[in-house]
C-alpha cells in the first residue's frame, strides 16, 4: 500500500503528516542545544588538561573529523531517510532490528532520570549564588547540607531541597514537550541558545580578567607532546567527541526525522559538530581562567588543584572561587544559569527520543505522550535521585549507562547498517542527493571499520577495568555497583525486549523511502545501489 | 603565557572556531531557499 493512501494514525507511520522544524536553522539550534550540555562545561576542560593540554587538540580534532561528524551524519541520514523515532527507523531497516531502537530509547530514558536531577541542583545553586549560601566549606555544604548524602545503599529518604525543584522542572519540561517540535522545542532553543552564548561569553570575558587567569590558560594550552604517543590519550579524545555530540542513542536520529526533505545535511552536520567543539574550547577558556584565579588565591600551581572536572568542579570548586572573587554572586548566577540552559536544551532532546517513540508505537497523541514521558521519567528521577542516596546512585548509573550502554548501542548501529542490512551506500547517496557538499567513500569506511574498532577498544577497556578493579571501590561496595551498575544494564535489556514485543498501534511498515523522498533522491539511490 | 601555549591557543581558535565560521558561511550561502531559487 502506498503511503499516500495509508490510514495514518497519530503522526506515526508518518511521512507526510509528520511534525517538522520550521526551517533548517531551527533544527541546527536544537541540534546544537542537544549537543552542548553539562559535559561541555565540566568534562572537556578537565579531560583536555589531563590528556596533554594543548597537544590534546590534535587527537580531539582527528576524532571530530573521523568519528564525531561521520556518526552524526549516520544519525542524520537514518532519521531523515526513514522518517521516524529510533524504533521506527530500525524496524524500517528490518523487522528484527526494532530492538536496537528501543535500546536507544531506554538509554535516553535512564539518562533523563538523572540528568534532570543535576539540573535541579544547578537551579538551586543559581539561587544560592546570590547569598553565597554555601559558606566557607563548599564540599561539606554540597555533600552534607544540600544533598544530605548517606552511605551507599538501597534505603534512602527524600531530600525536599531537591524534590521540589525537580517537580517544577518536570512540569516545565512536560509543557514544552506537549507544545511539540516547532511550538515547543524549536522555540525554546531559539531563545535559549543565543542567550547561552551571550551569558557564557560574559562569564569567560570576566574570568579572563581575573588575577591568575593567564596562568590557568597557560596550564590548559601548554602542550605535552609525549602524550600523543599514549593510546589512552587518543581513546580519551574519541570518547570525549563521542559522548559530547549526543550521537548513537537516538537524539540526532529523532531530531533529523523532523527535517524537511530538502535539507542540506552535510553542512548542517559540520555546523553542529564545530559549534559543539567551539563551545567546549570556550568552556576551556572560562574554566581554566577561573581555576588560574583559584590557584593564585591559594598560592599554589594550577597543577596542584583538585576537583577540576565533573559535578565537583561545578558544585564544589566553582562555589569556592565565586566566594573569593569580587562580584562573585553575579558570576555565580551567570555560571549556574549557563549550566541550567545548556542542560535543559539537552534534557528536552532526550525526552523527545522517548516521546516520539511512544507516539509512533502506541499511537498516542503528542500531549498524552509528553505527559507519559515526563510522568514516568519524573517519578523515577524523584524516587531514585532526589534522595540521600541520589549522588551515589547517579554516579554509578551514569558510569555504566554512558560507557557501556551508549557504546554498545553505537557499535551495534554501525555494524547493523554496515554489514547486516548494508545500507551505507544508500544512506550516502541519500545524503549526497540532498546536500550541496558530498561525502565520499571514506565515510563508509569510517562507519564500517574505524568507528566500530575504536568504540570496541573503548568498550573492552572499560569492561575489563570494571571487572578487574570494580568501580570506585573506595566509595562503593560491590553489591551497590551490581545493583545500580550491572543491574541497571540488565533492566535496560529487559525493558528493551518488553517494549519491542509490544504490538504496534500505527502503520509503521507502510513506509517506503522511495515513495516518500523526491524522485531524484530515490532514483539516484536505486541507480547507485544497482551500479 | 609560554610561546607554545600561545601557539596552541591560536591553533585551537583558528581550527575549531574557524571551522565553525567556514561551515556557517557555507551553509548560509547554500541554503535550500537559495538553491530552489537558482534551480
Amino acid at each position: 500500500m502506498s503511503i499516500k493512501n495509508s490510514p495514518v494514525r497519530g503522526d506515526a507511520s508518518a511521512g507526510r503528516g509528520r511534525e517538522q522544524w520550521t526551517g533548517q536553522y531551527g533544527f541546527i539550534l536544537a541540534a546544537i542545544g542537544s549537543a552542548v550540555g553539562l559535559g561541555n562545561i565540566w568534562r572537556f576542560p578537565g579531560v583536555a588538561y589531563s590528556n596533554g593540554g594543548g597537544a590534546f587538540l590534535i587527537p580531539y580534532l582527528v576524532a571530530l573529523l573521523t568519528a564525531g561528524i561521520p556518526i552524526l551524519l549516520l544519525d542524520y541520514s537514518l532519521g531523515h531517510r526513514f522518517r521516524g523515532s529510533a524504533p521506527t527507523v530500525f524496524r524500517r531497516l528490518g523487522k528484527g532490528f526494532e530492538a536496537l531502537g528501543w535500546l536507544q530509547v531506554v538509554i535516553s530514558f535512564v539518562i533523563t532520570t538523572y540528568y534532570a536531577v543535576i539540573l535541579a541542583w544547578a537551579v538551586r545553586y543559581l539561587f544560592f549564588s546570590v547569598t553565597e549560601a554555601w559558606g566557607d566549606d563548599t564540599r561539606a555544604f554540597f555533600v552534607g547540607e544540600f544533598l544530605q548524602v548517606d552511605a551507599p545503599g538501597i534505603n534512602a529518604e527524600i531530600v525536599p531541597g531537591i524534590f521540589w525543584p525537580l517537580i517544577g522542572l518536570w512540569v516545565v519540561a512536560g509543557i514544552i514537550m506537549a507544545l511539540g517540535i516547532s511550538g515547543g522545542l524549536e522555540r525554546v532553543n531559539k531563545v535559549f541558545m543565543p542567550l547561552l552564548i551571550v551569558i557564557f561569553l560574559t562569564l569567560v570575558i570576566r574570568a579572563l580578567f581575573l588575577p591568575g587567569a593567564v596562568d590557568g590558560l597557560n596550564a590548559f594550552f601548554t602542550p605535552n607532546w609525549q602524550a600523543l604517543a599514549d593510546p589512552q590519550v587518543w581513546i580519551a579524545a574519541y570518547s570525549q567527541i563521542f559522548f559530547s555530540l549526543s550521537v548513537a542513542f537516538g537524539i540526532m536520529l529523532t531530531y533529523s526525522s523532523y527535517l524537511r526533505r530538502r535539507s542540506n545535511l552535510v553542512p548542517t552536520a559540520l555546523v553542529t559538530g564545530f559549534a559543539n567543539s567551539s563551545f567546549e574550547i570556550l568552556a576551556g577558556f572560562g574554566v581554566f581562567a577561573t581555576l588560574g584565579f583559584l590557584a593564585f588565591q591559594q598560592n599554589v600551581g594550577v597543577g596542584e588543584l583538585t576537583g577540576i572536572t565533573g559535578p565537583i568542579l561545578s558544585f564544589v570548586t566553582f562555589p569556592a572561587v565565586i566566594s573569593m572573587m569580587p562580584g562573585g554572586p553575579v558570576f555565580g548566577v551567570i555560571f549556574f544559569a549557563s549550566l541550567v540552559i545548556a542542560g535543559f536544551t539537552s534534557l528536552i532532546s532526550l525526552l523527545q527520543v522517548i516521546s516520539a517513540a511512544l507516539q509512533e508505537k502506541f499511537g498516542v497523541n503528542r500531549r498524552l505522550s509528553a505527559g507519559i514521558t515526563c510522568g514516568l521519567t519524573g517519578v523515577l528521577s524523584v524516587g531514585l535521585y532526589s534522595t540521600t542516596n541520589g549522588l551515589n546512585a547517579l554516579d554509578v548509573v551514569d558510569k555504566f549507562i554512558n560507557e557501556i550502554g551508549i557504546v554498545v548501542s553505537a557499535i551495534l548501529m554501525t555494524l547493523l547498517v554496515s554489514y547486516v542490512v548494508k545500507k551505507l551506500p544508500e544512506l550516502r547517496a541519500h545524503v549526497n542527493y540532498y546536500s550541496t557538499l558530498s561525502i565520499g567513500a571514506w565515510w563508509q569506511a569510517v562507519i564500517a571499520i574505524l568507528v566500530p574498532v575504536v568504540l570496541s577498544v573503548i568498550l573492552v577497556a572499560t569492561i575489563y577495568s570494571l571487572i578487574t578493579e570494580g568501580y570506585d571501590p573506595k566509595s562503593y561496595s560491590t553489591s551497590f555497583v551490581y545493583q545500580f551498575g550491572w543491574g541497571m544494564l540488565m533492566l535496560v535489556a529487559i525493558t528493551t525486549f518488553i517494549l519491542t514485543a509490544a504490538p504496534w498501534k500505527t502503520n509503521v511498515d507502510d513506509f517506503d523511502p522511495v515513495d516518500f523522498h523526491e524522485d531524484g533522491a530515490s532514483s539516484g539511490v536505486t541507480t547507485k545501489q544497482g551500479a | 603565557m609560554t610561546t607554545t601555549a600561545l601557539v596552541m591557543m591560536g591553533v585551537s581558535i583558528v581550527t575549531v572556531w574557524g571551522g565553525l565560521a567556514v561551515s556557517v558561511a557555507y551553509l548560509v550561502s547554500h541554503s535550500p531557499s537559495r538553491r530552489s531559487a537558482t534551480t
